[in-house]
């Protein structure tokens, strides 16, 4: 596939609003300790980088793996384009 | 009566479970990249990591072959039992409502808990009685059950943790369920733990026990 166009497609996934989010508050709880004051809503979700031919089929490929649709959201936030040899 | 209990790469409750199981009938191992259920009467998704758990735990282990012959018999009536591990499949799988979230505590928890039966109506519990009450242990990192507002009828709740009891921040204490048709059950503690006196408990028995009955 040497020179085919690429997409990079970049997949945000966080828990749904509204689920108990443990992680997050166990980051919101450490933070101050550090004298890091006035950190609030703190998250934590992943983040999935991948390479596509055909960018419009990210979104299915996050209904059916990616994410969990019952508990987390997910969000495609950054498509470029470019070759085989950049990702290289 | 046949079990057939189901090893993924990274399973490691299987042994225990077929133990368990040949208590009660027979039993064998069906392995994760057959598509063939050998024609066993009742399927065990067993506990473990299954693919590793990459991603999400049961994410990919639910794309397996045998489990798309395993959602087929389930979608045809066949009894599937999912423990741990497995009711994290089951779910991803859609077989079973809600998903299974990491403790409230964030921390790996291994106790003994008692669990109440909710529904003996089921075929995984008709050796039961509505409240007894059974002692089972647990043993998992994301055990947490989450179903969205109104996916849940209580008469799928079949297991629900002691007051108490809840080990890792279950909604509404829920500890197993099964699905509308009532042939699928999923639970976080492991009856296939509690088959012996000489371990604490025998009480898990009950499940395999009623798997094995010849329905009434």
């Amino acid at each position: 596939m040497a020179g085919a166009l690429r997409l990079r497609a970049r997949v945000l996934i966080r828990p749904k609003t509204g689920i108990l989010d443990p992680q997050g508050q166990a980051v919101e709880r450490a933070l101050p300790a550090l004298g890091f004051e006035g950190v609030a809503n703190v998250h934590v979700g992943r983040l999935i980088e991948l390479d596509v031919q055909d960018a419009s089929q990210v979104p299915q490929m996050c209904e059916r793996l990616l994410a969990n649709p019952l508990i987390e959201d997910y969000e495609v936030v950054e498509i470029a384009s470019h070759t085989a040899e950049d990702a290289a | 009566m046949k079990f057939g209990v189901v090893r993924f790469p990274g399973s490691c409750d299987e042994v225990d479970a077929l133990m368990a199981c040949r208590r009660f009938a027979d039993a064998d191992l069906l392995w994760h990249g057959d598509r063939d259920l050998s024609g066993v009467d009742a399927v065990i998704v067993p506990g473990g990591f299954s693919y590793g758990d990459y991603l999400r735990v049961g994410a990919i282990a639910r794309f397996s072959p045998l489990m798309e012959s395993v959602i087929e018999f389930a979608r045809d009536g066949g009894p599937v039992l999912g423990i741990c591990n497995g009711f994290q499949v089951l779910c991803e799988a859609g077989l079973l409502p809600g998903a299974l979230l990491p403790n409230d505590s964030l921390r790996f928890v291994c106790r003994q808990v008692d669990v109440i039966v909710e529904n003996p109506g089921t075929p995984f519990t008709r050796a039961c009685e509505e409240g007894d009450s059974l002692s089972i242990p647990v043993k998992h990192t994301t055990g947490r059950y989450y179903a969205p507002s109104g996916t849940l009828p209580e008469d799928q709740v079949v297991l629900r943790y002691a007051p108490g009891h809840n080990p890792n921040g279950s909604m509404d204490d829920v500890a197993g369920v099964c699905n509308e048709g009532g042939n699928v059950m999923g639970l976080m503690p492991h009856p296939e733990h509690a088959v012996d006196p000489l371990t604490g408990s025998a009480d898990g028995g009950r499940l395999f026990e009623s798997l094995a009955m010849v329905p009434a």
